[in-house]
């Protein structure tokens, strides 16, 4: 199964890259954009057909190492 | 007293902490590459700034996994004392030996200069040498030193005196406007609820002999020292 994991930081903590690009597309006229958030995109391969198992695994990376859940939330999507 | 001084595969200030302990200060230092298991003869181990694995993914999060830092836990739940200075403050938090995050500091600028910190607790074993309320002059160099920690963690910091350096001005006081990356609380450095594991953005090892015009940063390792001649003294590590 192939794995896509999203990282950004948690809504309400600073993104100061995310206010960097906020205001930059705002000089490019782009007045209708605001609340811009970067974060981090991974892509991986996992050996596992089971989804469930899949979820566990990627649910664990996360928590332990893709993402610091102080600061960060995650989320993923799982396709075969 | 013999220090270790961890190499990670990027630390870029280890040979600085190496040259102070033991050119300047007269101690023993081992330098202790990542991939070991063992602290044992140790009465101190520092954490020393770089940019341990390329800084990939975040800063410290994948040096906090290396080899040597299941020992350095063992050593810190043990009472040995640890030093974390700027990456190694990084990695104590990714590792969880200190609570909180570094964000991207809020200017986004990689900034390095000298910066005013207050002693505000200087009755640990990383500051018995300092004045209560002493301002040292030391230079920060980081990207992510803007630390962060949820409200409650914060206030217990400041509960248990647990926030021992503060960004200030030159006369200490500590402003909004002193801080140079946006850390909460102006938190400059903090240490564990036992107090023998420390971590600071600032470089002290980068000032610790007038040759340099500035030996604030002597303070603390001098302070180490005489915390484990004490401990030698009455015959505990």
């Amino acid at each position: 199964m192939k794995a896509k994991i999203h990282v950004t930081l948690k809504q309400g903590i600073l993104d100061p890259q995310g206010k960097a690009i906020e205001h930059a597309l705002d000089s490019l006229g782009f007045k209708n954009a605001s609340n811009v958030r970067v974060g981090k995109y991974m892509e991986l391969d996992l050996n596992e057909t089971d989804k469930a198992r899949a979820e566990v695994a990627v649910k664990s990376m996360c928590e332990k190492l893709l993402a610091n859940t102080i600061i960060e939330e995650y989320r993923y999507e799982l396709s075969a | 007293m013999n220090i270790g001084v961890v190499v990670f595969p990027g630390s870029n200030c280890d040979h600085d902490c190496q040259y102070v302990f033991r050119d300047v200060l007269g101690q023993d230092v081992s330098m202790v590459w990542h991939k070991e298991s063992s602290l044992a003869g140790l009465d101190a181990v520092i954490l020393p700034g770089g940019f341990s694995y390329g800084d990939y993914l975040r800063t410290g999060a994948i040096a906090r996994f290396s080899p040597v830092m299941q020992a350095v836990k063992r050593f810190a739940a043990d009472g040995g004392l640890v030093l974390g200075i700027c990456n190694g403050f990084q990695i104590l938090l990714e590792a969880g030996l200190l609570p909180g995050a570094m964000l991207r500091n809020k200017s986004l600028h990689f900034i390095c200069r000298e910066t005013y910190i207050k002693v505000e607790n200087a009755s640990t074993p990383f500051t018995n040498a300092c004045k209560p309320g002493q301002v040292l002059k030391i230079p920060i160099a980081h990207a992510d030193g803007n630390y962060y920690t949820d409200p409650v963690t914060l206030a217990s910091l400041q509960a248990n005196a647990q926030a021992v350096f503060r960004y200030c001005t030159a006369d200490g006081t500590v402003a909004p406007e002193s801080c140079p990356n946006g850390s909460l609380d102006n938190i400059a450095g903090i240490r564990n609820a036992e107090g023998n594991v420390l971590g600071l953005m600032p470089h002290p090892e980068r000032c610790a002999e007038a040759m340099m015009g500035n030996d604030d940063g002597r303070a603390i390792f001098l302070s180490m020292i005489t915390t484990c001649e004490r401990k030698q003294s009455v015959g505990v590590r």
